[in-house]
């Protein structure tokens, strides 16, 4: 049984023909991970009594002749930032190291009843705010595919861990781009679903208006599969939709013929890098595939990351008030007052970037600067989500780049925290309209490192995005 | 500089982060750059376009109710069981009012 190449119906069928028990499946699978995370780092920690109490529930429902479910036995990583019941999830942060959650998110629940065997819990940055996973209190991730090099981040972790085969999916959150970069730098895919289709229920927030939950997968269609399990209404996150959740591996049968892709003008018009020509090549492929191709333009897309960093940084300082000593775990020593406590609760847990995000948000929601900043970033938002709305007239999806460089080296950009701002470009634009967007491998660079490309469709149309991923990768991508 | 060291430690209070002297520092030179950066925003008109707060989807007015049925709560102890410090069923900290 080889974890590292195992699909999600591969498994489904093995169980259901009894050529192997989800049991043995959750023991290989655990034992495979803990020996190959040394390596990358990929997980902090491990849950081997709830995936072999999972993995029981799948055998029994098996013996006793009912469906396991479309996850039966899947090995899923969960990127520490969602909330396990009874499993240490600690948002990468020394404020939570020790925090065990009483309550599981729904995504969750979700992947646990349609059979997934949860392993463990993915390293990330520091509540999910970095481009790199170096952000973490529990030190860096290696690249399975580069291991001097990042992941990418903030969802570095689980990343790393499908790529590295430890995982046959996972799950990440993405605010900006924390899913689709690591996806795109450890050459898997990587979902960030429609702004409200997947519950947030369980996810720490960092910035409500912005904040998703997607999965990671070797294949598109492990990752529609994954999709289709945690999407759809919640009570218990009333920014979920109501909209009806399709079937969206019905939408992964290569034909792409007459379909029309824009390619944004402003993005590739400085990207003359490796990257960039592999996503020209990833283009030509889909062309020859037959869809349609054209230039389109997204005329607000300089603004974007200023935008960007308005409105995460003022809603993660709103979302971060609650890490004040009282409640969740971490306080420090000895202070003679509880303003102290607060001060130097939050001083010594928080990392350098939290900090620095905070300290970025209280300064632009602060007397005097609401309009300046925060009101006027919300204006322009509304112009970039337009930009796309215009698009969408035109053409069923956008294909870009996801960023514009493939993994940097571990501690290359550390010191320089708006270069890190401005590397996510990209992915930022589709973030702030709430769009579904997603990276598919698009070959590698002449090091051998991962390029993503990126495909960017309407509210609610990821059917058409897995529907062009899916084309593209049966069309055996740039390989 | 858009951001003097006083302006950092005022921030910093409204934060409630006890930052270092060379935290300070630091954050005033980054911020400094983030904030030149996102000066960016006032070379455009954003004339009379709407603030967009949340990504808009057509949903009746009601979809966010939920039918008004009682459900087990999280219960004291659980609630309690990652505090710091707890007693008597509730929080502790320190103390706020002089005897």
């Amino acid at each position: 049984m080889d974890i590292a190449s195992l699909t999600i119906d591969e498994i489904r069928e093995g169980l259901l023909a009894r050529r192997f028990r989800a049991g043995e499946l959750a023991a290989e699978a655990l034992r495979f991970a803990e020996e190959e995370n040394p390596k990358t780092g990929a997980y902090l920690h491990f849950s081997p009594e709830r995936a072999l109490a999972a993995a029981r529930r799948v055998d029994d429902k098996i013996d006793r002749g009912e469906d396991p479910g479309v996850l039966a036995g899947v090995p899923v990583a969960v990127k520490d930032v969602i909330v396990t019941r009874g499993i240490r999830t600690t948002c990468g942060s020394k404020l939570l190291e020790n925090y065990v959650p009483p309550y599981d998110a729904t995504a969750i629940i979700r992947l646990e009843e349609a059979g997934g065997l949860i392993l463990g819990k993915t390293n990330c940055d520091e509540f999910a705010m970095g481009s790199s996973t170096e952000n973490s209190a529990f030190g860096p991730v290696r690249n399975p595919v580069a291991p001097d090099r990042v992941p990418g981040g903030s969802s570095g972790g689980s990343a790393a861990a499908v790529a590295q085969g430890t995982a046959v999916v996972a799950l990440g959150s993405d605010t900006g781009g924390s899913i689709r970069q690591p996806a795109s730098f450890c050459g898997v895919s990587g979902v960030t679903p429609t702004y409200g289709r997947v519950s947030r229920y369980g996810l720490t927030a960092f910035a409500s208006s912005l904040d998703h939950i997607g999965p990671f997968a070797r294949t598109v269609k492990d990752a529609a599969r994954v999709l289709g399990v945690i999407a759809g209404r919640d009570p218990r996150d009333s920014t979920s939709a109501e909209a009806p959740v399709p079937d969206y591996t019905k939408a992964l049968d290569g034909n792409v013929k007459g379909l029309k892709l824009g390619l944004p003008r402003e993005y590739l018009k400085d990207l003359t890098s490796e990257s960039g020509s592999l996503i020209h090549r990833g283009v030509e492929v889909l062309r020859k595939l037959g869809c349609e191709v054209r230039e389109i333009g997204l005329p607000h897309t300089d603004y974007a990351i200023a935008t960007y960093y308005i409105i995460a940084t003022a809603e993660a300082s709103s979302n971060l008030a609650r890490y004040d000593g009282v409640r969740y775990t971490f306080r420090s020593g000895d202070s003679a007052t509880l303003a102290d406590m607060y001060r130097n609760t939050r001083g010594e847990g928080f990392g350098a970037e939290c900090k620095r995000r905070i300290m970025l948000g209280t300064y632009v929601l602060s007397a005097g600067y609401y309009d300046a900043y925060y009101l006027k970033a919300q204006k322009v938002r509304a112009l970039i989500a337009r930009d796309f709305a215009q698009a969408f007239e035109e053409v069923d999806a956008v294909v870009a780049p996801v960023s514009p460089f493939p993994a940097f080296r571990l501690g290359e950009k550390v010191d320089d925290p708006l270069a890190m701002y401005l590397s996510d470009i990209f992915t930022i634009t589709g973030s702030l309209a709430g769009i579904p967007c997603m990276s598919v491998p698009c070959g590698r660079t002449a090091e051998g490192l991962p390029v993503g490309m990126q495909i960017l469709t309407r509210h609610f149309g990821e059917a058409t995005m897995f529907r062009i991923a899916d084309a593209f990768e049966r069309a055996g991508g740039l390989n | 500089m858009k951001i003097t060291e006083q302006e950092v430690r005022y921030v910093a209070g409204l934060a409630n982060l006890r930052l270092s002297d060379s935290e300070v520092a630091r954050f005033q030179v980054d911020l400094d750059q983030i904030l030149e950066h996102i000066g960016k925003l006032n070379e455009l008109d954003t004339g009379n376009a709407a603030p967009m707060s949340q990504v808009l989807f057509e949903t009746d007015e009601t979809a966010t109710l939920r039918p008004d049925v009682i459900v087990a709560p999280l219960g004291n102890q659980a609630a309690l069981a990652n505090a710091p410090e707890s007693g008597a069923g509730y929080f502790k900290v320190p103390q706020v009012i002089e005897r």
